[in-house]
C-alpha cells in the first residue's frame, strides 16, 4: 500500500488528478459565477497538463493533439465565449442561489468522491496500471460532482460549467483507460462539447435578453401573462 | 545524550527569541506591501519589554483561572517545541515523549484556558471572542484529525521526526497528491489557528469584529506580555511544523556537532522568512471572511484533507 516510490511521471499525473478533484469541489463550493469560471479554467488546464504528461510518458502522439484541443477549447475558447456573450453575469458578481447550501453540498460531493472510489477502486487496481488507478476513480468522482452541481445550481451558466466539468471528468478517465483511442473519436467528443457550449451560451443570452435573467428557477413559468419581468 | 538535551534547550531558546521577530517581520512586510512604512521589525520586542515593566491589574472578581492562563499560554508552545524538529533532523532527547497529537493537545489546552479566562472576567467582549474562537476551533479540529490520520497512514508513525523523512525520500513522494493536498489543508489550518486574514484580522482593533484578539483584552502588564509572547510562539511553532515536518525539511542540522546546529539557525530563519513572504502575499490578496463564511473556508480545508486521505488510501501515493 505504501508506494512512496512511484515513478515521477505517474506521480505528477496523480498530482494533477488530485488537483482536478479539488477544482471539482471548488466548482461546487464557489458562490460567484466568476469564481466557478476560474476554477473551471484551472481544472481544464490541469486536465491538459495530465494529458500532456500521459502523451510524454506513454509515447502516444494523439494525446498531444487532445491536450492542445483541451487548451484551445476549454481553457481559452469556451471561457472567452461565455465571458463575451454574458459579460454582465460575470461582472455583477451576484452570489449564486443553490438548492442545497454550500457546506452540505461539499459534504455530499465528498460522499460522491468516496463512493466512486469504492465503486471503481477495485476494478482500477485490478488493472495494475497506476495511471488507471489514479484517473478512473477521480474521473468518475469529477463526473458525479459535475452532475451534482448541475442539479444543485439554479442558474444557467454554472449549470453549463457543471456539464463541462462532467465532461472533464469523463475525459480524465478516458485518457487513462484508452490512451490509444482513435483521435477522430476524441475529436468528435471535444468538438461536440464546444458546439454545445456555444449553443447553450447563445441560447442563454437570448433568454437573458427577453426575460432579463438567466436564473433557471425564475424561468419556471413561461406563459405570457404570468411572466414576471425582472 | 547530553548534547541532545542541550540542543533541545537551544531549540526552545530559538523559539523564545525569534517568535517576536517573526511577528515583527510579518507585520512590517505587510505594511510595505500596502505602501506604508510600518513599525520596525523589532517593535514586538519593545512591546514585550514595555509590558513586562508595567503594573498588572487583575480584577478582584476573577478566579485562579484568570491568573494561571498567561503562564499556560506561554508555556505550552515550549512543550510543543521540545517535541518537534526545529533545528535538527534527528530525534532529540524528548522527541519520543509525545507525537503530533500530543502537540495538538498542548496547543488545545492553552486555547481552552484562554477561552475560560476570557469568560472569567465578565467583560462582554471576552466571552464573545472566546465563543468565536471555539467555533473556529471545532471546525478546525476535524481537519487536524484527518491530517494526522493521513500522515500516520503514509508514514506509519505520528512522531514528527519520522514523518519528515518520508516526504523527501524521493521527488515522486514530494509531488504525490496526498502530500500536496495535506499541505494545502494544513496551510489553511495555520491561517485559521493563527488568526490570520481570511479568518481573522490580526491588526484589527475593533472589538466587535475580533476573534482571536479579544481573549487577551483584559490582561495587562506581565499577563498581557506573556499572552502576547505565547501567541507569537504558537504561531512560530505552527510554522515550524508546517515547514520542517510537512513541507521542506531542508536546512536542518544532520550531524550532532555544535557547528552544524549553529549553522541550522540562520538557514531555518531564511526558510521562515520565505514562508512569511508567502503568508503576506496570501493575507494582502484576500479579504477577511464574514463570520459565517468561516465554516466554508474550514470546510474547504476539511475537503482537501479528506481528499488527501482518499488519495493516499485508494491510490497509495
Amino acid at each position: 500500500m505504501n508506494t512512496m516510490h512511484l515513478p515521477i511521471g505517474e506521480s505528477l499525473n496523480a498530482l494533477c488528478a488530485g488537483l482536478i478533484l479539488i477544482c471539482a469541489f471548488a466548482i461546487v463550493g464557489t458562490r460567484q459565477v466568476q469564481g466557478v469560471r476560474q476554477f473551471f479554467i484551472a481544472q481544464s488546464s490541469l486536465l491538459a497538463a495530465s494529458c500532456f504528461l500521459l502523451a510524454w510518458d506513454e509515447h502516444v502522439p494523439d494525446l498531444w493533439w487532445l491536450g492542445g484541443i483541451t487548451v484551445t477549447a476549454k481553457v481559452i475558447l469556451i471561457p472567452w465565449v461565455l465571458k463575451r456573450t454574458l459579460a454582465p453575469e460575470f461582472y455583477i458578481r451576484r452570489e449564486l442561489s443553490q438548492a442545497i447550501n454550500i457546506p452540505s453540498s461539499l459534504l455530499l460531493s465528498l460522499l460522491l468522491a468516496v463512493g466512486s472510489e469504492l465503486l471503481v477502486g477495485p476494478i482500477a487496481s485490478a488493472s495494475g496500471n497506476l495511471v488507471i488507478q489514479t484517473n478512473l476513480p477521480i474521473g468518475l468522482a469529477c463526473l458525479l460532482i459535475g452532475a451534482y452541481s448541475v442539479a444543485a445550481r439554479r442558474e444557467a451558466i454554472p449549470q453549463l460549467l457543471g456539464i463541462l466539468a462532467m465532461e472533464n471528468g469523463a475525459f480524465l478517465a478516458g485518457i487513462a483507460i484508452a490512451p490509444t483511442l482513435p483521435l477522430i473519436a476524441e475529436l468528435a467528443i471535444a468538438v461536440d462539447v464546444v458546439l454545445i457550449a456555444v449553443i447553450v451560451g447563445l441560447l442563454t443570452r437570448t433568454i437573458e435578453q427577453t426575460m432579463g435573467t438567466t436564473e433557471a428557477a425564475a424561468l419556471s413559468e413561461l406563459k405570457e401573462e404570468t411572466v414576471e419581468w425582472r | 545524550m547530553r548534547e541532545t538535551i542541550a540542543y533541545n534547550i537551544v531549540q526552545v531558546l530559538f523559539v523564545l527569541c525569534f517568535a517576536p521577530l517573526y511577528s515583527g517581520v510579518l507585520s512590517r512586510f505587510k505594511e510595505i506591501v500596502q505602501s506604508k512604512r510600518g513599525p520596525s521589525i523589532f517593535q514586538p520586542y519593545r512591546d514585550l519589554w514595555k509590558l513586562f515593566h508595567k503594573d498588572e491589574v487583575v480584577s478582584s472578581e476573577t478566579t485562579w483561572i484568570f491568573r494561571i492562563t498567561p503562564y499556560l499560554v506561554f508555556i505550552t508552545p515550549i512543550f510543543v517545541t521540545v517535541l518537534i524538529p526545529v533545528l535538527t533532523d534527528y530525534p532529540l532527547a524528548f522527541a519520543f515523549m509525545g507525537d503530533m497529537l500530543a502537540a495538538g493537545f498542548f496547543l488545545g489546552l492553552a486555547g481552552f484556558f484562554a477561552a475560560l479566562a476570557a469568560v472569567d472576567t465578565g467583560n462582554p467582549y471576552g466571552p464573545m471572542g472566546a465563543s468565536r474562537t471555539r467555533m473556529v476551533g471545532f471546525l478546525a479540529e476535524p481537519v487536524f484529525m484527518i491530517v494526522f490520520f493521513t500522515v500516520s497512514f503514509v508514514a506509519q508513525s505520528t512522531i514528527p521526526y519520522i514523518v519528515q523523512q518520508k516526504w523527501i525520500a524521493s521527488a515522486a513522494a514530494f509531488f504525490s497528491p496526498a502530500h500536496v493536498l495535506l499541505l494545502v489543508a494544513f496551510l489553511m489550518l495555520i491561517l485559521a489557528e493563527g488568526g490570520r486574514i481570511p479568518v481573522d484580522n490580526p491588526s484589527g482593533h475593533f472589538e466587535l469584529a475580533m476573534i482571536d484578539e479579544s481573549k487577551g483584552l483584559e490582561f495587562s502588564g506581565r499577563g498581557a506580555a506573556l499572552m502576547k509572547w505565547g501567541g507569537q510562539m504558537k504561531f512560530l511553532v505552527l510554522a515550524c511544523v508546517f515547514l520542517n515536518v510537512l513541507l521542506a525539511p531542508w536546512g536542518l542540522a544532520t550531524g550532532e556537532h555544535v557547528v552544524q546546529v549553529m549553522i541550522a539557525i540562520p538557514l531555518i530563519l531564511v526558510k521562515i522568512l520565505i514562508f512569511a513572504t508567502v503568508l503576506v502575499m496570501i493575507e494582502t490578496s484576500l479579504s477577511k471572511l464574514r463570520l459565517f463564511r468561516i465554516s466554508e473556508f474550514l470546510g474547504a480545508a476539511f475537503i482537501a484533507s479528506v481528499a488527501a486521505m482518499i488519495v493516499s488510501i485508494f491510490i497509495g501515493a
